[in-house]
């Protein structure tokens, strides 16, 4: 049965408020989740009162200056810190978004920042995202081909190529399928918003000779028909994806392949 | 506590290679109550709260009785489908299957005792 409440381990405890920086006029209320594996204790949220007029515009950048100026302990994924990686994908007040585009001045208030939702925690911000990729691996991400190979390259017509916008430039941040209930509930079977965005984009490449069997392995009441079109995922996509659209998209091949 | 590759986890039991099929007939059935129940509130309405011997003659003319037909044939059948998925998306294990198997009964039971209702008034 869904569990709809924590478990005793994992409800959160008031944490420790950081004093405000000495000095500092301009400040800003940043409520971090704080959780580690090795102390046994329950997770907490941690106050931090970080100095805008010395610090960056984006969300990250008020991590980082925690980080190196305030809590050298706080642990949070981050690389590119442009949108590109998908690293630092979290939960800022309530919203799956990338913390690096995130802008400091979006949240009206105080922030808060937690984990990816309903994922394993590894450390504080960080959630494990191990099945995640297994998903994604699942649904053979690559070109698949019987044909052999040509001598030059796989050649590809214009309007082909464009069916694939909207599919590739996902980044594998986990915001969509973290932000949808069905994969909350259900995400041991069923594949996610971002697996199936990144099946369809090899389902609709024109160069690609396993679509047969790529709709075989999705054909199946989890993997796939656990979308309910609930539309989280096109929301949250901090890239601006829409992958209820790609799922959609599936599920007509799949009617068209038996009607 | 046993140890699987993350790959392993990942496939599970692998694609059942069904529930297109569910997804089609739950398309068809959406489509059916779009016009099903509009004409099912018109013809049911406009005879609510009439005399016994009026709504009996009323319902012994075809397009009202087929009407209430249908709709109770393929609502309960819609509903049965739905539910399914409610159940499949929430419960789990044991529970699950036990929770499908009494909600499909109780679909066709009612299925069949809104038919029956329908068709006592109608022949």
């Amino acid at each position: 049965m869904v569990e709809f409440t924590l478990p005793k381990n994992s409800r959160m405890v008031t944490g420790k408020t950081w004093p405000k920086p000495e000095g500092a006029k301009n400040t800003k209320k940043v409520q971090v989740y704080r959780w580690n594996p090795d102390d046994g204790k329950n997770p907490r949220l941690d106050t931090y009162f970080v100095d805008l007029d010395s610090c960056g515009p984006m969300v990250l950048d008020a991590l980082i200056k925690i980080k190196t100026d305030i809590d050298p302990t706080l642990t949070f994924r981050r690389s590119c810190r442009e949108g590109i990686c998908g690293s630092c994908a979290m939960n800022i007040d309530g919203v799956n978004t990338l913390a690096c585009i995130s802008g400091l001045d979006e949240a009206k208030g105080d922030i808060k920042i937690y984990p990816l939702p309903h994922m394993p925690v590894i450390k504080d911000l960080i959630p494990d995202l191990t099945h995640f990729y297994a998903q994604h691996a699942s649904i053979m991400p690559w070109l698949e081909t019987k044909t052999n190979a040509p001598a030059k390259e796989w050649r590809q017509s214009i309007d082909d190529r464009a069916k694939l916008d909207g599919r590739y430039e996902c980044i594998m941040c986990a915001c969509c399928s973290t932000s949808c209930p069905s994969y909350w509930w259900n995400s041991d079977r069923y594949l996610g918003p971002a697996a199936l965005l990144a099946a369809h984009r090899w389902i609709v490449d024109s160069r690609d000779e396993a679509t047969g069997e790529r709709l075989d392995d999705l054909e199946d009441p989890f993997k796939l028909y656990r979308c309910h079109t609930i539309m989280n995922c096109a929301k949250a996509c901090p890239k601006g994806l829409n992958p209820a659209k790609a799922i959609a998209e599936i599920k007509h091949m799949m009617v068209e392949r038996i009607v | 506590m046993t140890y699987l590759t993350d790959r392993k986890r990942a496939a599970g039991l692998g694609s059942a290679k069904s529930g297109t099929q569910h997804h089609w007939h739950m398309m068809i059935s959406s489509v059916a109550l779009v016009g099903l129940i509009p004409c099912f509130i018109f013809t049911f309405g406009s005879i609510y709260g009439a005399p016994y011997e009026d709504v009996l003659a009323y319902y012994q003319r075809p397009f009202p009785a087929i009407v209430a037909l249908l709709t109770f044939a393929v609502g309960f059948i819609h509903f049965r489908g739905g539910v399914q998925t409610l159940i499949e998306d929430y419960v789990h294990g044991t529970a699950k299957k036990v929770a499908i198997i009494a909600m499909i009964c109780l679909s066709y039971t009612a299925a069949a005792a809104g038919v029956l209702a329908v068709a006592g008034l109608a022949l």
